[in-house]
């Protein structure tokens, strides 16, 4: 808002002050474009670097030619088979389910105005394991039956939370408080369920609890990328609105925003990227809380950062999956939602006690 | 707001001098001696209904008559008594807990899972379950404690090291992020170790049942301090309500009422912790009802809280013991399930949360 102030000032100044004042402005207004494309450009190289690793790595290894051959279409044999049917589709569902995750977070977090609202703590990621692992103990369900449970449970809350928190319009903190009280709801109901079944069947709904992409296959990804084609620009459009509604409800409200709508319309997009992603890979830790302040943190301009969130989600959960593929022991076969929270909560940490915040 | 503000400011700044609110003392009088009524209800509850229904006379006479080899008088003494006692201890730290988290990181959905404390004990609890063999509460207890106080070490410690200091945004969001990582690392030990998993699942999800009186002994002289120091602590919470500059202004000093303050939350989330499992619901919904008892006086909320707590901690174990005789469920399920209704009441219809 620093520009702003300078601008009322301005009439008060003598020429060659108002001349050094606007150089100076021009000047912070440039560094922030470069800080800004300077972070998007490493965190797209970033993405990109690990998702050709991510098609590269594994039990066969490839080059970077053959697995570039095997996109192009090139007949290889097994490098096609291992690229296009195994690995592909792994990396794919990955970076949908981070920019779901990242973009729902960063949502959240600016709209309700609170830096813990992620879909991960105001109930939505525990509505759908409580749908999810239901289905799995209770129902012997698998495969497309226990999503559509998880996409159940985590829209159901998203409902629930609606109709508590709207009187006339809708406040962030009903929101968010809500959301918590229905968290225990849905955690009660988990422990309930993880207590009274057998404890091997209690490890599966662990897993499935943790987020995984080891269940990646095209059918599912396909259906992601349907839910989020239709979502994102959504997001888009939406954002500039968001944007004005951070200036507060009243300066919001005279530039013609009527800030309930604007706010109950984000927070339903927060909601359908959170359960298509949670559907798809479980709620996998952490992504959606960590992404915005990392990105926020990375531009330090006190800006929305909502491309920034997704590439971060993207980052955190190809990078993660990586690591628990290919670093950690293969018996293991450890989730990709263990390592984001494992990663992702010490990396906020350091990010806090080496330097300032801006904004949350 | 700003007539809120002015309330605030005058019952920070008034604090020392008389009080001043007349009406704030007598309704909170009236508060206080309501909430002992329920007090002695729940007690009174939780001595009575179980799995066997004990009559009140029975009960009295096992208290201060015991006949030897009477059932009744054994079920009572043995079981009820302990429990009793446990739910009384554990509810009234974990509600003050509450109370004093959402103070010091000015969030009002902060709770004792918040901090890191409640998970950081939990994965101690789990390296003692799957790493060293260990099976009773009583060998639960100081891995519990232990966890609590190192990952309040660590959380205040990473929020206090930017060059900003300690912010409640920074408290926060250090300690969900301390969660996520203690949440991950209990994962893997429960995906890779089944005999962990069938344990520590009965741990987490909190019970009053089976924790011998001992475990209490042991942990009652650290709540008592850390409730001494959360009365203590009242004023500073008011003032830190107003922001930490204005706080500084009105004379407190704001890093050592902080330190203060999250050491008698670990006193008393590692005592509850290790008594009763992770039950957070409690610290969330507590502060809140209080808030609506009494406003936004952290001197009294805290004294409500305490109250509070044990009312609805004893309230759902009795609950649990009857929905499903003979039979019980934990308290831990039922507290959040019947409290959280009431929660979403009080956030649908209270204009300060929605402030």
């Amino acid at each position: 808002m620093t520009p702003q102030v300078l601008a009322d000032g301005l009439p008060t100044l003598t020429p060659a002050r108002h001349e050094a004042a606007a150089t100076g402005l021009r000047r912070s207004r440039r560094r922030r474009r470069a800080r800004r494309a300077s972070v998007l450009t490493v965190l797209v190289v970033l993405a990109g670097a690990l998702s050709v690793s991510a098609l590269m790595m594994g039990q066969f290894p490839l080059t970077a030619g053959q697995v570039l051959g095997a996109l192009m279409g090139a007949d290889e044999g097994s490098a096609r088979f291992i690229v296009v049917e195994l690995r592909l589709p792994r990396l794919l569902l990955g970076i949908l389910v981070g920019v779901a995750f990242g973009l729902a977070g960063a949502l959240f977090q600016s709209v309700l105005s609170n830096p813990l609202a992620s879909p991960d703590i105001i109930g939505i990621s525990q509505g759908a394991s409580a749908g999810a692992v239901a289905a799995l103990l209770l129902g012997g369900l698998s495969g497309a039956a226990v999503s559509g449970a998880a996409l159940a449970g985590g829209s159901l809350v998203g409902v629930l939370l609606y109709a508590v928190a709207w009187r006339g319009g809708m406040t962030g903190h009903r929101f968010v408080l809500s959301g918590i009280g229905v968290a225990y709801v849905c955690a009660a109901v988990v422990g309930y369920l993880l207590t009274r079944s057998e404890v091997q069947q209690a490890q599966v709904a662990l897993r499935w609890m943790a987020g995984s992409l080891a269940q990646a296959e095209w059918s599912l990804v396909q259906v992601l990328a349907l839910a989020l084609a239709v979502l994102v620009p959504l997001v888009a459009l939406v954002a500039r609105r968001l944007d004005l509604l951070l200036l507060g409800d009243d300066q919001a409200g005279s530039l013609g925003l009527r800030p309930e709508l604007v706010r109950a319309g984000v927070v339903a997009l927060g909601v359908a990227l959170a359960c298509a992603a949670t559907a798809a890979a479980g709620p996998v830790a952490f992504v959606a809380f960590v992404a915005a302040p990392v990105a926020r943190r990375l531009l330090a301009d006190g800006t929305l950062a909502l491309a920034e969130a997704a590439l971060v989600g993207v980052v955190l959960v190809v990078g993660a999956d990586l690591f628990a593929q290919h670093l950690l022991p293969a018996d293991l076969s450890v989730p990709v939602g263990v390592v984001t929270g494992a990663i992702g909560g010490p990396y906020l940490i350091w990010l806090m006690a080496t330097g300032g915040t801006r904004r949350g | 707001m700003s007539s809120t503000l002015r309330t605030r400011a005058t019952r920070a700044t008034g604090a020392s001098g008389p009080a001043p609110v007349g009406g704030a003392t007598s309704r909170g009088a009236l508060v206080v001696l309501a909430l002992l009524v329920l007090l002695a209800l729940a007690l009174t509850a939780s001595l009575v209904w179980g799995a066997r229904d004990v009559s009140l006379a029975q009960v009295w006479a096992a208290l201060v008559d015991p006949v030897a080899g009477d059932n009744d008088h054994l079920v009572v003494r043995d079981l009820r008594v302990p429990r009793t006692l446990v739910g009384l201890v554990g509810g009234a730290a974990l509600g003050v807990a509450g109370a004093l988290m959402q103070g010091v990181t000015r969030n009002p959905i902060a709770d004792p899972g918040l901090l890191g404390i409640n998970s950081g004990a939990s994965l101690a609890v789990l390296v003692a379950i799957s790493g060293l063999g260990v099976t009773s509460v009583t060998g639960y207890l100081w891995f519990a404690f232990a966890g609590a106080a190192i990952a309040a070490v660590v959380v205040y410690g990473a929020a206090a090291l930017g060059w900003e200091g300690v912010t409640p945004v920074k408290l926060a969001l250090v300690g969900a992020a301390f969660t996520a990582t203690a949440t991950s690392l209990i994962t893997v030990v429960l995906l890779s170790d089944t005999q962990a998993l069938d344990d520590y699942r009965f741990w987490q999800v909190g019970s009053l049942a089976n924790r011998p009186l001992d475990v209490l002994t042991t942990v009652l002289p650290f709540v008592v301090v850390g409730l001494v120091l959360a009365l203590a602590a009242g004023r500073v919470l008011n003032a830190l309500a107003l922001g930490d500059d204005v706080a500084r202004g009105l004379g407190q000093d704001v890093t050592r009422g902080r330190l203060l303050v999250v050491l008698a939350v670990v006193l008393l989330c590692g005592s509850a912790v290790s008594m009763v499992g992770p039950i957070a619901f409690v610290g969330l919904a507590v502060p809140h009802l209080a808030r609506v008892l009494i406003g936004l006086d952290y001197r009294w909320i805290v004294v409500v809280s305490a109250l509070l707590g044990p009312v609805l901690l004893l309230a759902a174990d009795v609950v649990g013991r009857l929905v499903v005789r003979p039979g019980e469920l934990e308290a831990g399920l039922i507290v959040a399930v019947v409290g959280a209704p009431v929660l979403l009441l009080i956030v649908r219809r209270s204009r300060a949360v929605a402030a």
